[in-house]
């Protein structure tokens, strides 16, 4: 048996109906809201701000933060609130998938926080929450050279698919686990890879197949980001 | 602290003369906006909109053993997260007393008024019992999260269902919903407002610089389980005391506003 056609319905290079919007945090420097699908994420940018401690400032550039957090009812069980191993992860990833477009070298001594929370998780939420904060540091008028999008790709059975579900994520075959999933952030003028993980099995001649799927995809979502973005202005 | 001190002379003087800033005079609430079902795998949730402030309210069930004095008794969990996104001032780690004391307050009006039928969600005596999950994230904090989260969490509640339940493996089948409503006596629903006091003044509504500025506070939280209304709960909170005139006048004013948000909470159901 192999997958040949998507639970929900959509071709396999299709991405979920998704929304954007700007300013949904008046109080920050920066925010936006970004759905794929069941997958809802905000995020908010507070700075730059003075670095406090004052021996935690790097006096050649500036420093950015990232937090990614769950909302306790985004999921099935109820998730505990607080930091664990698996959202210290995605945070760090997640950071490492924004700074290559900030221009931190322009805000010596300050840090740029971006916190981003997640309102309803159907997979694909690191994701969802790059393209949020990407936008909302887009918002928040700090200095960048890029935009940055994200896509989970996936092995589903045989077939590459794009913007992949729980669902999706969960598939089996013969009872045996038959998902792989691969989070992908493109900076989009460059083409390079800024958030690149895996967590399946995957034939080594079909990763390039993945990653040419995350590419198309994110030039989707860049066109969304750039549009809201500039409907603001 | 300058920058607060040259508010707090504004601010008092604007509420001497019954004006807020925005226009409001000191007994009006902010413009209340709900919204129902903003997170799909909750049991129930809800954003609620006071002025600038926004939270969100999500309910989630679980099943778990009862407390031993309560043996055929499901349970109620109450938690505020003061969301480092919701504003500058806020950080991460565990809660701190900012955080546990909405959390508590919500809970105490929702608990003793009597709203949920915690019998009804026993499954079996002594082995068995729902829990609830009150969760309220604060994604905006411009003042006032105590009521907002107290009036999002009776909406949520109101408007959750349980989830699919097998009870031979006793496993809850997450993300599908029966139309069971939760054990509720919406006669009973608990209406929360906080008053607070500054330079002699009493006003409701705060935003987050009014808020800042408050010398004390004091919530009240009424139901109105017969024709009557009936106090279920009250904190008087901050460091400066209040007289016995300015509490008798707040409770007055709380039954009268109690009205207010119980229209505002029907609207949003229709």
């Amino acid at each position: 048996m192999t997958y040949t056609k998507r639970i929900d319905g959509r071709k396999m290079n299709e991405l979920r109906p998704m929304s954007a919007k700007i300013g949904v945090v008046p109080n920050a420097d920066g925010s936006a809201i970004f759905q794929m699908g069941n997958t809802i994420a905000i995020a908010a940018v507070y700075g730059p701000r003075i670095m406090n401690p004052k021996h935690m400032q790097n006096p050649v550039k500036g420093i950015l933060r990232v937090n990614y957090n769950m909302l306790p009812f985004s999921v099935g069980e109820r998730i505990k609130p607080g930091t664990s191993r698996r959202s210290q992860e995605i945070s760090k990833v997640t950071e490492w998938a924004l700074v290559p477009v900030v221009l931190l070298e322009d805000l010596p001594g300050t840090v740029v926080d971006v916190h981003i929370n997640i309102i309803q998780a159907d997979a694909g939420t690191r994701c969802c929450g790059i393209n949020a904060a990407a936008m909302a540091l887009a918002h928040a008028g700090i200095p960048m050279k890029d935009m940055v999008s994200a896509v989970a790709v996936g092995k589903i059975g045989d077939k590459i698919a794009s913007d992949i579900t729980k669902e999706e994520e969960d598939y089996s075959e013969d009872g045996q686990k038959a998902a792989t999933d691969i989070p992908i952030a493109i900076l989009n003028n460059t083409g390079e890879i800024s958030l690149l993980q895996l967590d399946g099995e995957m034939p080594i001649e079909m990763l390039k197949e993945a990653i040419e799927a995350g590419k198309k995809a994110c030039a989707e979502i860049y066109e969304l980001q750039k549009k809201v973005l500039k409907g603001a202005s | 602290m300058k920058g607060y001190k040259i508010a707090n002379k504004r601010i008092i003087e604007s509420l001497k003369n019954d004006k807020r800033f925005d226009g409001r005079g000191c007994f009006d609430f902010r413009d209340i906006k709900v919204e129902v079902g903003i997170s799909k795998n909750a049991e129930g949730s809800v954003s609620v909109k006071m002025g600038k402030t926004e939270v969100l309210v999500g309910v989630k069930m679980g099943v778990g053993t009862p407390y031993t004095d309560h043996e055929a008794e499901g349970t109620l969990m109450t938690a505020v997260e003061l969301l480092p996104l919701s504003y500058s001032e806020y950080d991460y780690g565990a809660p701190k007393i900012e955080a546990i004391e909405p959390a508590r307050i919500i809970d105490r009006g929702i608990r003793e008024s009597g709203f949920i039928d915690f019998k009804g969600l026993c499954i079996k005596e002594k082995e068995k019992v729902w829990n609830i999950f009150l969760d309220v994230d604060v994604i905006n904090d411009d003042g006032n999260v105590i009521d907002a989260g107290a009036l999002g969490g009776v909406i949520a509640l109101l408007t959750a269902k349980f989830p699919e339940y097998d009870e031979e493996t006793s496993t809850i089948n997450y993300g599908h919903f029966t139309n069971k409503k939760l054990p509720l006596a919406p006669d009973k629903m608990p209406l929360t407002m906080t008053f607070r006091k500054l330079a002699g003044a009493i006003f409701i509504d705060p935003n987050k610089e009014e808020e800042l500025s408050a010398e004390s506070r004091l919530t009240i939280e009424v139901s109105k389980p017969e024709k009557e209304e009936v106090i279920n709960a009250m904190q008087k909170g901050g460091e400066w005391p209040l007289t016995t005139d300015e509490i008798s006048s707040m409770i007055d004013l709380a039954l009268d506003k109690a009205k207010f948000l119980r229209d505002v909470l029907n609207k949003s159901l229709k």
